[in-house]
């Protein structure tokens, strides 16, 4: 009858919290992460279930086709647990039910999970490390690893066991306010600091001289012939005080008159371009490699 | 390089593999895997400029549906290698070793799907072992693939270890102005491809005003990267609040964006 409830205790958990850190160790192209997940419910299902065919019921069951994001996974590693603690205690959850609601969290998680982590986290965070790294300060490695990895560990176990606590009622918290909050956020917060990093670091600079500039009468300085008189050398500095140009003709470069409309405004072409290749479905492979040679070429003629 | 100093490269090309798969720790990240090797090998400065020069070029290289980017973990530890057996650690020697190692890193590819395709059959080793409830045989498989994973980047890095430092060298300083010159010219630029991908999949109509916003700011350059980001957290969360009230009436409750979310937090931990 009523016997003991079998309960997964915190130290199970956190072995199912450990375990789900290499999701991704035997990703295969037929059901993706799903050996991962088997690997990281088997600390639960050991727990759970005594007799042998429950035991193989059970990593059936968890050996079904798998993938999303590997952090947001953690959330719906939370809410299984849940279900199969139920599960393990008679309520009437099937099979289907435990796959349904896998298959239904993974989708919509991994549409945050690849924003937020790889296209906003880690692209600050390693613009920060790289900056200072560039500089040679190891301050820009660790402070990269660190922070990356005190987020991630915190974000892992936090969602684990709030999707555990939260059981099957997650799905409808993870469609209200909070989650819509976080990814809106995190894609304003990235496409400003994209932009930020379009102009800082993509870098292109043109060597190429335009002919040079005649200045108007009146704004470069008019250098008497002959031997200077003190009120005219006067007139002179002063003259260059204000601004005046030394030489009839100033040099005038590519770049220069680039810079004056905005700088990084090459960049920022190069940045579209690459945009719209890629809707054209272009590899990014090919871009890469494709960049390179015009570099050489740019610079084997002397315009860049 | 020592013998030492070889294993341990070994080692982290080892490690980087694992997390070329798993991207937990980012180990395979240029900034820690190339500050590794430098460390070993004792170019440790170098190595961490290479680390942040190569890490600009791939801030955005991430595997997403069927996008694949170059192997980042291939990339960082060959170009390190190559900047270690070249000698060159000057600027040019560093560019230079990035450019090199960026074909390597597309070739590295093709290990990825050699690898996944053969998880393939690890999946119905599984299959088999489940049925009879076998947990430790289910343990082994998924931990074969990983170990698999971990020598895509182990061996091809004992192979370039192999390759005498003097042909290294000799290639390196064979190669003519104009070709380095190019190189160091096409990896400034090259940074665009990664970008590209992340604002494509980012954009929509509704944030494109934060990006006319941040490239405009970023053109002061007093502006450190750290003020950047500040503004950036500010401007989201105004932006937030501003359109729940614009929605819901002044009183909905607009707290919860700030303890729950994470990349404002992140920043404010700076």
């Amino acid at each position: 009858m009523a016997a003991e409830k079998i309960e997964l205790t915190q130290k199970d958990r956190l072995s199912v919290a450990w375990r789900s850190q290499f999701l991704q160790g035997s990703w295969n192209y037929e059901r993706m992460q799903n050996v991962g997940w088997a690997y990281a419910m088997i600390p639960a299902i050991k727990k759970l279930y005594k007799s042998k065919e429950d035991r193989a019921s059970a990593l059936k069951r968890h050996l079904e086709f798998f993938n999303t994001h590997p952090y947001v996974a953690s959330p719906i590693i939370g809410v299984t647990l849940a279900l199969e603690e139920e599960r393990a205690n008679g309520a009437p959850i099937d099979d289907t039910a435990i796959q349904g609601v896998k298959v239904g969290m993974m989708g919509p998680l991994a549409g945050i999970g690849d924003p937020v982590f790889w296209f906003t986290v880690r692209p600050i965070l390693g613009a920060l490390g790289a900056s200072l790294a560039m500089t040679g300060n190891i301050l820009g490695p660790i402070l990269f690893f660190v922070l990356w990895n005190v987020i991630r560990m915190a974000f892992l176990w936090y969602t684990q066991e709030f999707g555990y606590k939260a059981g099957s009622a997650i799905t409808q918290d993870l469609s209200g306010g909070l989650l819509k909050d976080i990814t809106k956020g995190a894609s304003i917060l990235g496409m400003f600091i994209l932009a930020v990093l379009v102009e800082r670091w993509v870098s292109i600079k043109f060597i190429l001289e335009l002919p040079a500039k005649k200045l108007a009468k009146g704004a470069y300085i008019n250098f008497p012939n002959g031997p200077v008189s003190g009120e005219q050398l006067q007139k002179i500095l002063g003259e260059q005080a204000s601004g005046l140009s030394l030489t009839k003709v100033v040099p005038n470069t590519l770049q220069a008159n680039l810079d004056s409309l905005i700088p990084g405004l090459m960049g920022l072409l190069l940045t579209f371009l690459a945009m719209w290749l890629l809707k054209k479905k272009v590899s990014p492979i090919v871009m890469i490699i494709g960049i390179f040679i015009f570099g050489i070429a740019m610079h084997a003629f002397h315009i860049m | 390089m020592s013998t030492i100093a070889i294993i341990l490269v070994v080692i982290i090309a080892f490690f980087a593999g694992l997390e070329g798969i798993l991207d937990q720790f980012q180990i395979h990240q240029p900034l820690v895997s190339a500050t590794l090797i430098g460390l070993v090998t004792g170019h440790l400065t170098a190595g961490i400029i290479l680390g942040g020069t190569l890490q600009m070029i791939a801030l955005g290289w991430a595997n997403i549906g069927a996008a694949v980017a170059p192997d980042v973990a291939l990339a960082s530890v060959a170009s390190s290698i190559i900047m270690v057996k070249g000698g060159d650690f000057s600027g040019t020697g560093i560019s230079v070793a990035v450019a090199t190692a960026i074909p390597l890193a597309v070739a590295g590819l093709f290990l990825t799907m050699v690898v996944r395709t053969i998880a393939v059959g690890l999946t119905h080793g599984a299959d088999a072992a489940a049925k009879e409830g076998k947990f430790r045989t289910i343990e082994s498989l998924h931990l074969f693939g990983l170990l698999l994973q971990g020598l895509r980047i182990a061996i091809p890095a004992a192979i370039l270890i192999a390759v005498p430092a003097a042909a290294v060298k000799s290639a390196l300083t064979s190669m003519p102005e104009w070709l380095t010159g190019g190189m160091a010219i096409g990896g400034g630029m090259v940074v665009a491809v990664g970008y590209a991908l992340v604002i494509n999949m980012m954009a929509t109509r509704e944030v494109w005003p934060f990006f006319a916003i941040g490239f405009a700011l970023a053109a002061v350059s007093q502006l450190t990267l750290i003020a950047l980001g500040a503004i950036g957290v500010a401007i989201a969360l105004i932006y937030i609040n501003l359109s729940k009230m614009g929605g819901n009436g002044g009183g909905s409750n607009g707290g919860g964006s700030n303890g729950g979310d994470p990349v404002g937090d992140i920043l404010n931990e700076y």
